[in-house]
Formats: structure tokens, sequence, C-alpha cells
């Protein structure tokens, strides 16, 4: 039983690292998903172009191949990263990646008289996305942003792959010291529920706090 | 560093045995998707709670949980309570059972969006259980499942890189096993990328054809 609580503390420091990865490859995430987005519905041919291979790129290939290529080609480019920036830097880019088309999409959808009123209203470009739009489109992504963050949590496992003490990589520790495969791998899928149900329910908490209000702007 | 072609060019032929086993493996898991994928939707759909319950916590579970650790699952439990199986088929097994939960979800918004109206015209008509599904509910609910569909399979498709963790010789692990008897990473993780790219892009344009011949769900 001793034993058992040992393997149990390395478990919980491998669940403190996906936690860790999943929380800063959200903010990246989110930072990419609104200048990607931005960019991509930007009036200058430059940034659209830029905006589109970003997204295109990084939605082309699975995290686990650019995770590789940042872990192993980046320091031969003078970029040395470690595991855990590498990881942040993969999970980060591809989730922002599709967070990016989803902030187009709920933009594109906002009604053209929301628009018109800003006009009616002399309202400036920076006004009219930052206190018209914005908080309409927020509301609209969030679904789907929890969806992407369940995902970018679950690519967290990944990063075990290049030596990183995620609770996948612990789970293996586990099972190498005791042979036991059940115990450890399902320990960890509950884990991993878990944290995808916190995940879903609090997207869906901060959905019912930022729609209060907008009633009646949708149709 | 710089780029060597002809190091390229030696590599070449372990890429494309790698090459060969992606697709494979794509495939058999995309059948194994559409498959199984019905067999949660109708389950789920059952009107007998002690059916409907436990299959979709399981989806849901499997949907929560990363692609990862259940191939780790299979791989090392099955031969625990004595099934054995080649890398490849748990590999395809795992694609399949996880991707099995997403398209179980397209095949129930597919029947879902068919407009309630259709079933009480089937039964209005004397149509049995197998007329109705099969002159009713399937033509109009699958063609808008279309792009939804093909969507997870260019998905399921960019994740068989998974596959290198449980050992089966697929193009990521082929390229790893000679970037480290080489030492040279540059060029086979660049071709890895290079080749997923290839393939992905224009699959979207493929994508965007479906939406507009097809529709969309969700």
């Amino acid at each position: 039983m001793d034993q058992w609580s040992g393997y149990l503390q390395l478990i919980v420091d491998g669940a403190f690292v996906t936690v860790q990865l999943t929380l800063m490859g959200c903010a990246l995430a989110l930072v990419m998903a609104f200048v990607a987005g931005l960019g991509r519905l930007s009036r200058f041919f430059a940034l659209r172009a830029i905006a589109t291979a970003y997204i295109e790129f990084f939605r082309g290939t699975s995290i686990f191949v650019q995770l590789f290529w940042a872990y192993f080609v980046l320091p031969l480019m003078g970029v040395p990263l470690s595991p855990f920036q590498a990881g942040v830097l993969a999970l980060g880019l591809n989730v922002g990646a599709y967070g990016a088309e989803v902030v187009r999409g709920a933009i594109r959808s906002i009604p053209r008289e929301q628009y018109e009123a800003c006009t009616a209203l002399n309202l400036g470009r920076w006004q009219r996305l930052r206190h018209v739009i914005l908080p309409q489109a927020f509301v609209l992504m969030l679904p789907t942003f929890g969806n992407n963050a369940i995902e970018l949590m679950k690519g967290t496992a990944v990063v075990s792959l290049i030596s990183l003490s995620d609770m996948t990589f612990q789970a293996q520790v586990v099972r190498a010291q005791t042979g036991s495969t059940a115990v450890p791998f399902l320990t960890i899928l509950v884990l991993y529920f878990l944290f995808a149900t916190v995940l879903s329910s609090s997207i869906r908490g901060l959905e019912r706090r930022l729609s209060r209000g907008l009633e009646g702007t949708r149709s | 560093m710089e780029w060597d072609w002809e190091f390229v060019f030696k590599i070449l032929p372990g890429l494309g045995r790698g090459v060969l086993i992606t697709i494979q493996a794509t495939i058999i898991g995309t059948v194994i998707a559409m498959v199984v994928g019905l067999f949660f939707a109708i389950l789920r759909r059952s009107t007998n709670r002690w059916i409907s319950r436990p299959v979709g916590f399981f989806v849901d579970f499997v949907r929560g949980t990363p692609l990862l650790v259940q191939l780790y699952f299979l791989f090392y439990i099955l031969p625990d309570i004595g099934i054995l199986l080649p890398p490849l088929l748990a590999g395809v097994i795992g694609l399949g059972l996880h991707y099995g939960t997403y398209t179980a979800e397209v095949y129930r918004a597919g029947i879902d969006n068919v407009p309630r109206g259709q079933w009480e015209a089937a039964k209005a008509a004397n149509l049995n259980a197998y007329q109705t599904w099969r002159h009713v509910i399937i033509p109009q609910a699958v063609p808008p499942m279309m792009p939804a569909l093909a969507n997870y399979f260019v998905a399921m498709f960019k994740e068989t890189p998974l596959l290198a963790a449980i050992t089966v010789l697929e193009l990521m692990n082929e390229a790893r096993s000679a970037a480290n008897f080489y030492y040279r990473y540059l060029e086979p993780m660049t071709l890895v990328g290079v080749f997923f790219l290839v393939i992905s892009v224009p699959s979207v344009v493929l994508l965007r054809w479906l939406e507009k011949r097809f529709g969309k769900v969700e």
C-alpha cells in the first residue's frame, strides 16, 4: 500500500505538468486565434496571406509531427527549446490555427445591421470591433473554443514522446516499475476525462455569464 | 545545418514503405470508424436506458481522453488478457474506436436533421422499419453527413503518426529511425511534415467542394 502512494505521487506530479501545459497552450492558442482570425479578415492582402498560410500549415499536420519538428529541427536552426517550451509552442500554434477559423466564422456571422449601426453612430474601426462586434462574436466562439481546449488537453499526451514527464510519461514509468498496466493507465484515463469535464463545464458557465444581456441580438 | 539532397534520396525508400503503412492504417481505420460509429449512434438512440446511458458515457469518455493513451492501453492490456495483436491491428482498432465516437455524433446529427414529418409520412404510408430507413431516412440523412465525415477522416490521417508510439513502422517511425541512425533530424522530420501537408492541404479543397455539393450538418 505504501508503495502505491509513491506511484500515485508520480502520477499527481505528471498531472501538474499536464495542467500547466494545457493552460499555457490555451493562452498561446487564444492569442494566435485572434491574431490569425482577425488577420484573415484584414483589409490588407499581405496580412490575409500570412494568416492563411499559418492556418493551413498548422491544420495540415498533426501536433505530433509539429512537436517533433520543433524539438529536433528548430535547435539546428539556432532556436534551442526545452521540451516544455517546444510542447507549449506546438500545442498553442496548432490549436490556435483551428481557433482562428472559429474567430473568423463568428465575426462574419454578426449581421450587417450591427456594422451599419456602428457607421450611423460614427464609431471608428477599433471601437466597432471592441464594443460592438467582439462582445457578440465572442459568445458564439465559446462552445467551439471549449472543444478546441479539450483537443489541446488531449494533445498534451504526445509531449511524453519527447521525454517531458507529463501524466502519460509517468504512467509509463509506473508501468515499467510495477509491471502493472491496467492500474496506471486506467487512472490517467479517468484523470484526463475529469480534466475534459472540468474544461467543458467551465466553458459552459462562462458562456452563460457572457451571454447575459445579449438576448434579442441573435435571431 | 544544410539541406542534403543525397541524404534525402538515401532515406526515401524507407519513408516510402512508411507511407504505404500510413495509408493502410488510414483506410482500415476509416472503415472501422464508420461501422463502429454506426453501432454507437444506434445504441445511443435506444429507448432502453440501460443501453443508451452506458454507451453515451463510453462515447463521451473516449472523446475526452487522448488517443495516445488509448493506444497504449490497447497495446499493453490486450496481451495481458491473452489477445496477441500485431501492432498495426491494435493501432487501427484504436484509431477506429476513437474516431468512431466522432462519426457517431455525425450520424446522430444527420438522423436528427431529418424532419419529423418524414417519419410520420413513412408511418402513414405503412412502411415497415426497414423500408422507412432504406427509402426515406437514409437517402435524406446521409448526403449532409459527407463533409463532416470526410473532415474526420482527414483528421484521422493526420493522427496516424501516433501509431509510431506503439511500434508500428509507419512514416513517422521510419523517419525517426532514419534520423536516429544517421543522426540527422532536419530532412526526415521535414519530409514527414511536407508529406502530410501535400495530402491535407488539397483535401481542404475537396472538403469545400463536398460542403457545396451536399450542404453542411452541425
